[in-house]
């Protein structure tokens, strides 16, 4: 029954992670580019959650989902003058645009952090059997199941999905077809607010405390998913995304107590170990050669 | 001529950051501090630098090096009583461990290196992302391991009373001694070679290059440095904490080697000095300073906000750094 009840927190944990997986991944799938400022929707996702805490909650999700799909869109247009830069520039000005929010976030908000009481019932308990499974936990698992495949339907049922793949897989020659460069880059980035967002609310409800390293703290272990997973298809990222939450809650409950605190060094010891035996990703069919990636 | 010609392209950043040591010498005891300051950080920087430019590939967890060099040198230079009454799990050798100033940061630099190579042994053969990202989990799990086992180190108290002994003389002769050694380097066999595999891997591996090899020996050389600049570090600061050298510190010099300019030793050298000089008047100005005729007075955060800003403004319209990523030559020697 133990066993159980880690598998079922852990799947909850993953299907957040792994929404914020498929958000990185859709937008390097267009792009070719990691975005670490991700995390950075969802702190001032949780800050829309604050800011609204005595407003009704229909209010606060959608200022805190408008909030997180504007910054996405602002964060495409900045990214413009990246398209044709090579991958290190990119990797870098991401990660000064994070480290740029993160301050703004700081000098509005402050270092201590603020508490954003949503949908306080979730954290009730449910039994089911022997079991006692926090109502956020189902509905974690339950919208995560909902989001991805509501994206994958997008990515083979319509138009746009259909530009977006094939921009994916050679974006030129998806141009020179016709697809929108712009068009496609931006749906992915407002596809990838949208699953940040939903990520934020749903973090809020167990993690209340929001800080200004709230979304970085979240969005390193997702990168690293994606990362393992492998970058080259957006499945194989979204489930490395799942892999790395799963791994880590299972860890949590598995180590003893005294070596809870090296819970980070089991976790990257083993990413490093993945990224080793598998360059190109745990996830996908080749193993990479050398420059890949 | 040639050779003069290559030489010169050392004597401008090696001349300005005497020039930076000797300025500093003269100004106030509080202003002092800022400039030995901004010659660590180059120190730092410059050993980003070697590995960075010429194996093209972006390292996060060059910080873990800086921080296993410091402490390295903070341990060994403080007193055994008081190693033990912070930490009294600290393994025996750590503790009755006691070497003077120069060894200590000769320590440094041995055990930067020797960590160093045993991450690159592994790490090497990644590169583009999957390397940045395991460089990253390296620097997460040299952390968490130095705040969390007390067997090694203080963990998360503060490990102070370090001999403050960065000197004018002896910041200015480090950050000097290692930007040559950076700069012979990029001039030796090993570091054109390592060059050639970063622009074209298939051509490189073609004539015989073993990319791992060298990409290992820089990896080595650039750890050693920074464990060195950690030890002048650990001696300028007087006390250290994990935190101090973690993911602020590689933000910073990360953005320092950046807006100078990966491509060269010139904007690396810049790239510090610049933007240390600019977080000092920023931090100064957060606790308000007169300028004379205007009272400058932010908002404490500022002065992240503006490093972020500058940072990301040049990386999205002059990716190359201010230097545009060129050796600087001096007129009249060609």
């Amino acid at each position: 029954m133990d066993a159980l009840q880690t598998i079922i927190d852990a799947i909850a944990l993953g299907s957040v992670y792994a929404l914020v997986a498929m958000g990185i991944g859709l937008v390097f799938g267009v792009m070719r580019l990691v975005n670490f400022a991700h995390g950075e929707l969802i702190t001032f996702g949780a800050y829309a959650l604050v800011l609204t805490n005595h407003l009704p909650l229909v209010v606060g999700i959608v200022v805190c989902f408008a909030t997180v799909i504007g910054l996405s869109l602002a964060m495409e247009v900045a990214y413009r003058p990246l398209r044709t830069s090579p991958p290190t520039t990119m990797l870098v000005t991401t990660f000064a645009v994070s480290f740029l929010l993160q301050a703004v976030a700081l000098l509005a908000f402050g270092a201590r952090g603020q508490n954003a009481n949503v949908l306080e019932k979730l954290n009730t308990a449910v039994s089911i059997g022997d079991l006692r499974v926090r109502w956020v936990t189902l509905v974690s698992i339950a919208v995560g199941a909902v989001l991805l495949s509501g994206t994958a339907l997008i990515l083979r049922r319509t138009d746009i999905g259909l530009q977006m793949r094939a921009a994916a897989m050679d974006f030129r020659t998806a141009q020179l077809l016709g697809v929108r460069a712009t068009t496609v880059i931006r749906f992915a980035f407002v596809l990838a607010g949208v699953l940040a967002a939903c990520a934020t609310v749903l973090l809020v409800v167990s993690r209340p405390l929001v800080t200004p390293g709230y979304g970085f703290q979240l969005v390193i272990p997702a990168l690293v998913g994606v990362v393992v997973g492998g970058l080259d298809r957006l499945t194989s990222a979204t489930l490395g995304g799942f892999a790395v939450g799963f791994a880590a809650s299972v860890l949590g409950d598995v180590l003893p107590a005294d070596g809870r605190v090296f819970l980070d060094t089991a976790l990257f010891l083993l990413v490093i170990v993945v990224l080793l035996v598998r360059p190109g990703g745990l996830f996908t069919r080749s193993r990479a050669a050398w420059e890949r990636v | 001529m040639r050779r003069l010609g290559s030489a010169s392209q050392l004597v401008a950043p090696v001349a300005l950051l005497a020039l930076v040591g000797l300025a500093g010498s003269f100004t106030s005891r509080s202003v002092q501090f800022q400039f030995r300051f901004a010659l660590v950080m180059a120190t730092i920087v410059i050993a980003l630098y070697v590995f960075v430019r010429n194996s093209g590939v972006v390292s996060f967890g060059h910080v873990s090096f800086v921080a296993v060099g410091a402490f390295a040198a903070g341990l060994t230079t403080v007193p055994e009583a008081l190693k033990l009454s912070l930490s009294p799990d600290l393994f025996p050798i750590i503790a009755s461990a006691e070497v003077g100033n120069a060894m200590s940061l000769g320590l440094a630099a041995a055990v930067g290196g020797l960590f160093a190579f045993l991450v690159g042994v592994a790490l090497m053969r990644l590169s583009g992302l999957a390397a940045g990202i395991a460089t990253f989990a390296v620097l997460v799990i040299t952390n968490n391991v130095l705040r969390n086992w007390e067997a090694i180190g203080p963990g998360a108290r503060t490990l102070s009373l370090v001999p403050e002994t960065t000197s004018f003389m002896q910041g200015t002769v480090g950050v000097i001694a290692v930007a040559i050694l950076a700069f012979l380097y990029q001039r030796s066999r090993w570091g054109r070679v390592l060059r050639a595999s970063s622009e074209d891997p298939y051509a490189a591996q073609g004539s015989g290059v073993n990319i791992y090899r060298q990409r290992l020996v820089a990896f080595t050389l650039s750890g050693a440095l920074a464990g060195f600049a950690g030890g002048l570090f650990v001696h300028l600061l007087g006390s250290i904490t994990t935190q101090q050298v973690y993911l602020d510190l590689a933000f910073l010099t990360l953005a320092m080697l950046v807006i100078g300019g990966v491509g060269s030793l010139w904007g690396a050298v810049v790239g510090a000095l610049l933007v240390s000089g600019v977080n000092s008047l920023l931090l100064s100005a957060e606790d308000g300073i007169g300028l004379g005729f205007v009272d400058l007075d932010v908002p404490t955060g500022t002065r992240l906000v503006t490093l972020g800003a500058v940072m990301a403004l040049i990386m999205l319209f002059r990716p190359t750094g201010i230097t545009g990523g060129r050796e600087i030559r001096l007129p009249g020697l060609r």
